[in-house]
């Protein structure tokens, strides 16, 4: 298949080792990725902070993006990168009065999907050939729990890593209290949230805390690198890209991000 | 912030604006997060409901059958609701009950205040109401010299307290053991010298003090949880007794009910009634229902009346979106399950309507007038979680209505001629976000981020607003690399598909 | 007033069509009404709620009620209660008082009899709920409200097993009272306290 990659803006930015694993990965199952190179966001911060007006020029961009690109399907290591496209920017687009905006991005969101979800039901698989010895706890983020409803693929992915220790998450579907600009409009009720998360996660003796979202995971590894717990936080795409001869994921690299995840300095130099 | 007995200096006073806040929500909830007692309550209150929730919900046989019922019959009754509400007055009427339309709070108030005033009553006594919390009945009728005593138990103890609710289902949930016997042996003039602060105790000296009440009592005003148009048929649902108290002794009754309480047929209780009691405590059934039609001789009140509450509903009908709210049927199970209203409490939201419904409730009643207006803050009290609707037994959908809200919030602030720091940075965002170029140029800007981070690689302080941000959590350092520039490096065969030049903006953001 | 709800109804209907309301929810049970299992499961919700049940046959009536009344000294009865529950309610030389006759009890009076003894109009097991209308073997709601004690009598035949089946059987503009459990609260901490207002013991003969 063509596979076209919806970076996300923050993974783009901040979190590429996500994005970059996302490519690996489906290489390594044999698929073509592609990168159509003018993306930028989805708007899904717009959407959600209110700003539904400025939302249309990125909605448009994005769609603009992926309409121009030749691909089978396109794929964001985001649950709610993927609910925003999928259940809001044609919504952005009516209120717009645009409704040929909307029917793009509409036929676009039919085909654009979340890692787990591609990986599952798209492609069939769940057993992606990875390898991750060591001790991981997995936290469902509310939009693929409840908008995409994602269900386990994620944790039946997770299962089958070789040489996984797999603990499950206390409350693991309550709210880490990211909330996108939640996390900087209520900062006291957003750390709260993050508090109990963070108790949770210390409790399984994980090593890692893993989830389909950059965003949360920045959250809830900013609390466990704050803290000094020694736990750290990795995107569900970086752990199934992981295999025996990658080992691109040594605890020597984590020295340079003090536990908020691997530095990208460690990735492009291995073998593209 | 004090540590030893939790009890914050400012109480919200029952005589402020039962629908609007003296406090932005973020400022109040900074406080209730800090606020030991109430967090440990709330905390503990919460996970039992839900558990007990979670067990009755999943004892029935096909409770997402029901959900989408009552979903649809609400749904039915906004579209019909003229009709219905003509429909529920022939009948009330036909059985001597008499119905009043209150356009607002004040209507509401002057009518119920005349009615009392007829009987030569100066006293009533009340069943729960959020409607009448809504309005402010208990001061109106105070300031003219009437006394309006609460008789449902966590109601006693808020307005003894001279508080204001905080939860929709158990009112004073904010308030330990202790303070409640404190409140009692000051307020209450017949409260025993030897009252202990174990609940038993504390809730039979209510009963002893209510009994007299009720024994003596003319007049009573309750709210309604239903009422049926092809009918005339009101309900209450309740656990303590006091409700069939008030509805059966007094002479003169008068109920005061939201416009939106409808159901088409006595039929459809049969939904409401399963998917109520197992939503709101978690039983199976409420201890007592009570159901009524005008006035029946021989048995219970013969005066009735139904006072028809407008204030702001027809706002959230006139809406597509909005008037789901108006489905609502105050079983708090959103309440219950939301983190954000476990941890801030109900008072931040400064509404007698707290918690997710209100969040979306709220601000459609009053209107949202602008970055000044603390109920703008309030479809921002949320992290969009979703549970709420995962809970809502009439699926009412309100993280979508709550993004809404918050577009009017926006929309609201559109006139001023300098825009504020969140509406500026959005307008940039959007720029650069709407071009590919812009937007590689903004992400170079973040290399700046690597030298804060330093050696440590990882940044624990930043300026104001993102200061937010790193008072609680770091930020790792930004990447050496972005995705972007390594996928030119890594897979220079792909190079995509250039975007038509039209779709290139070389404008400003303006 | 409804002038504005007619022009706001009209400004926020739907745009599209409205589908039909879905009614996919079982109605009825896989218990019949008045069946063993039916019973049973009633039974099971009383006494999980704490209410004291017998059951008894139609000739022990009156021993039943009398038993059931136990110390108490006087009693309240609705005018069309059955005759053999009257006989019962008569025994230890208990002060019986006929609501109505001559007049209705007053809230004062009724605050002074122990106890209350109707009939009901139909049970629902899932829930145990029962129902009380308002008939004459039930009496008006006041008597079955003050007295601390409630002694009903259900015969099998009124016990159904789900709500729609047991409000399908009810008239909907008779003054309607569901009883599902004494009454209760957990307002305070959430410690739930029972036998707030209304009687605090309820005592159910379930008659064969």
């Amino acid at each position: 298949m063509k596979i076209a990659l919806m970076a996300t803006c923050l993974a783009d930015a901040m979190f590429p080792q996500a994005a970059i694993a996302t490519v690996r990965l489906l290489e390594r199952l044999g698929h073509r990725v592609t990168f159509p190179p003018g993306q930028t966001c989805c708007g899904q911060m717009h959407v959600n902070t209110g700003y539904l007006d400025e939302a249309v020029p990125v909605v448009q961009h994005y769609v603009d993006v992926f309409d121009a690109a030749d691909f089978d399907v396109a794929v964001a290591p985001s649950g709610s990168c993927v609910g925003s496209v999928r259940h809001q920017q044609a919504m952005v687009a009516r209120r717009a009065g645009d409704t040929r905006l909307a029917a793009r991005a509409t036929a676009l969101a039919d085909r654009t999907y979340e890692l787990s979800e591609l990986l599952v039901d798209v492609l069939g698989v769940t057993d992606v050939g990875a390898y991750y010895p060591h001790r991981v706890t997995y936290h469902p983020t509310c939009h693929s729990l409840r908008m995409l409803r994602v269900g386990d693929k994620p944790l039946q992915l997770l299962r089958k890593v070789a040489g996984i220790d797999l603990v499950e998450l206390p409350n693991a579907e309550s709210c880490c209290g990211f909330g996108g600009t939640f996390a900087l409009k209520n900062p006291e009720v957003s750390t709260a949230m993050m508090a109990d998360k963070i108790s949770d996660v210390l409790s399984t003796r994980a090593e890692i805390c893993t989830a389909g979202d950059s965003s949360c995971l920045m959250h809830i590894g900013g609390g466990l690198s704050r803290l000094r717990t020694g736990v750290r936080t990795l995107h569900l795409a970086e752990i199934l890209a992981s295999t025996i001869d990658s080992g691109a994921f040594d605890a020597s690299d984590m020295s340079a991000t003090g536990g908020l995840g691997t530095s990208v300095e460690a990735s492009p130099k291995r073998s593209a | 912030m004090s540590t030893f007995l939790g009890v914050p200096g400012a109480r919200p006073s029952a005589a402020d604006n039962p629908l609007r806040g003296d406090r932005p929500f973020p400022v109040a909830a900074r406080e209730a997060v800090g606020n030991t007692q109430l967090r440990r309550n709330l905390g503990r209150a919460l996970s039992t409901i839900r558990a007990k929730r979670a067990a009755v919900v999943a004892e029935v046989p096909d409770w997402e059958a029901l959900r989408d019922t009552a979903s649809a019959v609400k749904a039915d009754v906004m579209a019909r609701l003229p009709e219905l509400l003509e429909q529920l007055e022939r009948n009330v009427t036909a059985r001597g009950g008499t119905v009043h339309w209150a356009d607002d709070a004040e209507e509401a108030n002057r009518i119920v205040a005349e009615i009392v005033t007829a009987t030569g009553a100066d006293e009533v006594v009340k069943v729960k109401s959020m409607a009448t919390q809504e309005i402010g009945l208990n001061e109106y009728l105070a300031e003219r010299g009437i006394a309006a005593v609460e008789t449902d138990l966590a109601e006693l103890i808020v307005q003894l307290g001279h508080d204001k609710p905080s939860h929709i289902l158990v009112p004073a949930i904010h308030r330990g053991r202790a303070e409640i016997r404190e409140i009692f042996l000051r307020e209450m003039s017949d409260a025993p010298t030897d009252l202990t602060d174990e609940p038993r105790v504390l809730a039979m000296a209510a009963r002893a003090h209510l009994r007299r009440k009720f024994l003596s009592a003319r007049v009573a005003v309750s709210g309604a949880n239903f009422a049926i148009a092809d009918t005339g048929t009101l309900a209450v649902v309740e656990s303590e007794g006091n409700g069939r108290m008030c509805l059966t002794l007094p002479d003169t009754l008068i109920t005061v009910m939201g416009i939106e309480k409808l159901l088409p047929t006595f039929s459809d209780l049969e939904v409401f009634l399963q998917i109520l009691p197992r939503s709101s405590t978690g039983e199976r059934m409420n201890p007592y229902t009570s159901l009524w039609t005008g006035v029946t001789p021989g048995d219970g009140p013969q005066e009735f009346h139904l006072v028809l509450l407008d204030n702001g509903r027809t706002n959230a009908l006139a809406d597509e979106l909005g008037r789901t709210a108006l489905h609502c049927i105050r079983c708090s199970a959103c309440l219950n399950v939301c983190p954000v209203y476990e941890r801030a409490g109900g008072h931040a939201y400064g509404s007698v309507y707290p918690g997710p419904i209100g969040a979306v409730l709220t601000p459609q009643l009053t209107g949202m007038s602008g970055h000044g207006d603390v109920n703008s803050t309030l479809p921002y009290a949320s992290t969009l979680c979703g549970a709420c609707f995962d809970a809502c037994p009439v699926k009412i959908d309100i993280p979508t209505m709550l993004v809404e809200l918050r577009g009017r919030a926006v929309d609201a602030d559109r006139d001023r001629t300098i825009p504020g720091g969140w509406a500026a940075a959005m307008k940039a965002a959007s720029w650069v976000m709407s071009n590919e170029k812009r937007f590689a140029a903004a992400e170079s800007l973040s290399k700046a981020g690597r030298v804060v981070a330093g050696k440590k690689g990882r940044i624990s302080s930043l300026p104001f607003p993102l200061s937010g941000w790193t008072t609680s959590r770091d930020l790792p350092a930004p990447p050496t690399q972005t995705f972007r520039s390594w996928w030119k490096e890594n897979r220079p065969d792909d190079l995509g598909v250039p975007l038509p030049t039209s779709a290139e903006d070389p404008g400003d953001p303006s | 007033m409804l002038t504005r709800i007619r022009t706001a109804v009209a400004a926020g209907a739907s745009k599209g069509p409205i589908p039909p309301i879905p009614r996919e929810y079982p109605t009825t049970g896989s218990l019949r009404p008045g069946s063993d299992e039916a019973v049973a499961l009633l039974v099971d919700r009383l006494i999980d709620y704490k209410a004291e049940v017998s059951t008894v046959s139609a000739e022990g009536l009156a021993d039943a009620v009398d038993a059931a009344l136990g110390d108490a000294v006087s009693v309240v009865v609705p005018t069309g209660l059955h005759p053999d529950a009257k006989v019962g309610c008569e025994r230890r030389h208990r002060a019986v008082h006929h609501d109505g006759v001559p007049a209705p009890l007053t809230a004062a009076e009724l605050d002074a009899v122990d106890a209350v003894v109707t009939a009901a109009t139909v049970a629902i097991a899932v829930t145990g709920t029962i129902v009380l209308d308002g008939s004459a073997d039930q009496g008006r709601r006041a008597i079955t409200l003050v007295p601390d004690v409630h002694v009903v009598i259900l015969t099998v035949g009124q016990i159904v097993e789900t709500v729609p089946e047991g409000l399908a059987l009810l008239r909907p503009t008779a003054p309607l009272t569901l009883i599902s459990g004494p009454s209760a609260t957990s307002d305070i901490e959430l410690s739930r306290v029972e036998g707030v207002h209304g009687p605090r013991t309820l005592r159910v003969l379930i008659v064969r």
